[in-house]
């Protein structure tokens, strides 16, 4: 078994009497779409928080890539390879569609306290944008303002602009939501096309992607793990369907 | 970003071309120079606010104060016969990238209304202590025994010299504030404005951008500052009061917040209307507050939307 790339270990955190995540523990390896899924209140947002730093736990650690990162800011986590994506779309609407990725790709080269130069003239920005623009399918959108583009086109920016960062591990945060059966489609083509190049931890409510891309998947409920392993482990187990699942009826 | 050059631009270029060829073109009159050098002054002040309103989303209302410690500089060491621009630029530099560090270190932690307050707050504490500098004049404010001195020449007292000096900074001050808000620098302030999150999330911790941010701007506004004072020869604690910084901010909001060229024009139309309406009626206040707010209500996006440009 590959080592893991990003250890979550035991953690924590309590709103008043009420544990929100709790002792949870997971592990995504380098190359694997691990899926997180669980019902509403789950948990899975405050998870997503502590995982990239903008809520600290009580307790527990993460490490990532053999460092443990449990108390680093998000700036820094994004700088040690932790990329992540909104589950409401998060992007900068007055900018260009390129001037969006190629910010993220500014941060990963060399600093940004430049003040002579114009940085939309910064050739290697533009290209690693472009690039990243090409992967998701926006090439020919780039001088667009990206408050502009439809719903599907802004979360694919969002993925683009994450894979700019050149992470080593996606967080996506319920990349397909709000999106249409196409848009639907496009994009699990997309996430598709980006399996075994980045380790991806996807948070989703659509079982039908989950079990599309998923390699592994651990359920949440109540602040906890009730369920880990493979797709066809957690489509067998009742513990699942009763928990979570419900009347849900699961794709085959 | 539409390419060519866009309409409010080529205004406040042709604003500019005006001011330069005004004293040769039967303007040269001394109370014309003076109400010139005020226009210009006040209106690379209220470009050094915009970029830090518009460009770093820092909504700062005590701008006034920085200016006012470029002036106090001025007046300060003019008290110990100190008049060579030699020290004279170098310690009003100093003191009002001093003062907003000191300041902005505190302020920029909060956000929003807080930022607001608490920028006030700084610039009320500036004032009052102005005020209470007795052997400078105090609440009557200081006037200047000489203008500030060019290695040893009186040259700031030749008015030609000093109107195409206090449009140089004008367009220094434009030019420079353009190309810090198109650098990389730049890009992180207006993405951290827009989306601070998103900013964080691509790897920029806002924070030092933007205390950089308000220590270039407030030193710009120190150096209208020093200006200011050699235009009046006098020094007062008034200009660090909070109207005047919040004259500053109407002036960038009625040109438009988006462009730093709607600072330029903001400030030409609010002082040539406060200069003008006074003839009117010893009452002008009661039309020029009223047209302030019709002109905000009415221009979304301040004279630069009103002209129709977009937003880069």
């Amino acid at each position: 078994m590959a080592e893991a790339l990003l250890s979550v270990q035991d953690l924590c955190k309590h709103y008043g009497g009420l544990a929100v995540t709790n002792h949870i523990s997971l592990e995504v390896r380098p190359g694997e779409i691990h899926a997180l899924i669980g019902p509403n209140g789950a948990g899975k947002t405050t998870l997503i928080h502590q995982i990239t730093g903008t809520v600290m736990p009580d307790a527990g650690r993460v490490i990532f890539a053999g460092t443990e990162i449990t108390r680093f800011s998000l700036p820094r986590r994004v700088h040690a390879g932790l990329a992540r994506s909104f589950q409401i779309t998060s992007i900068i609407a007055g900018f260009s569609v390129l001037e969006n990725v190629a910010l993220a790709a500014q941060g990963q080269s060399g600093s940004s306290f430049r003040f002579f130069r114009a940085a939309a003239k910064e050739a290697p920005l533009n290209e690693a944008a472009r690039a990243a623009l090409a992967e998701v399918g926006l090439a020919d959108r780039a001088t667009i303002i990206a408050g502009a583009l439809s719903h599907g086109e802004k979360r694919a920016l969002e993925i683009a602009i994450a894979l700019a960062t050149r992470p080593k591990l996606l967080l996506l945060d319920e990349p397909l939501a709000g999106a249409g059966p196409e848009e639907t489609e496009k994009l699990i083509t997309l996430l598709r096309g980006l399996k075994s190049r980045y380790a991806i931890l996807l948070v989703e409510h659509d079982m039908q992607a989950v079990f599309a891309l998923a390699d592994r998947i651990s359920v949440l409920a109540e602040g906890r793990i009730i369920a880990g392993g493979s797709t066809a482990d957690i489509r067998a187990s009742a513990e699942v369907r009763a928990a979570y699942l419900g009347e849900e009826e699961i794709p085959c | 970003m539409p390419r060519g050059l866009r309409l409010d631009v080529a205004i406040t270029l042709l604003v500019l071309a005006a001011l330069a060829l005004a004293p040769l073109l039967g303007f040269g009159a001394n109370h014309y120079l003076t109400l010139f050098a005020r226009i210009m002054i006040l209106a690379a002040a209220a470009v050094s606010l915009s970029f830090l309103v518009g460009g770093a989303g820092l909504a700062s209302l005590g701008h006034a104060a920085a200016m006012g410690v470029g002036a106090y500089a001025v007046a300060i060491l003019d008290a110990h016969r100190l008049t060579d621009i030699a020290i004279v630029l170098p310690v009003a530099l100093a003191a009002a990238a001093l003062f907003s560090l000191l300041t902005g270190a505190i302020a920029i932690r909060t956000e929003g209304v807080n930022f607001i307050m608490i920028t006030l707050a700084f610039g009320q504490m500036a004032f009052f202590t102005a005020s209470s500098l007795a052997a400078y004049g105090g609440d009557d404010g200081y006037t200047l025994y000489d203008r500030t001195e060019i290695l040893g020449s009186r040259l700031m007292e030749n008015r030609l010299f000093f109107h195409y000096l206090c449009l140089g900074f004008l367009v220094f001050c434009w030019g420079i504030c353009a190309m810090l808000l198109a650098s990389r620098f730049g890009r992180v302030l207006r993405a951290a404005r827009e989306n601070p999150l998103r900013a964080q999330a691509v790897g920029f911790a806002p924070y030092p951008y933007r205390l950089l941010a308000y220590v270039i701007a407030g030193t710009l506004a120190g150096l209208a500052g020093v200006l200011f004072a050699n235009a009046t020869e006098f020094v007062a604690p008034a200009y660090m009061s909070w109207q005047r910084s919040g004259e500053l901010i109407f002036m960038v909001i009625l040109g438009g917040l988006g462009r730093l060229s709607g600072a330029i024009l903001g400030a030409v139309l609010f002082v040539l209307l406060e200069s003008w309406l006074p003839s009117l009626t010893t009452h002008w206040k009661m039309i020029f507050g009223p047209l302030l707010i019709l002109a905000v209500l009415f221009m979304r996006g301040g004279l630069v939307g009103f002209l129709g440009a977009r937003r880069g």
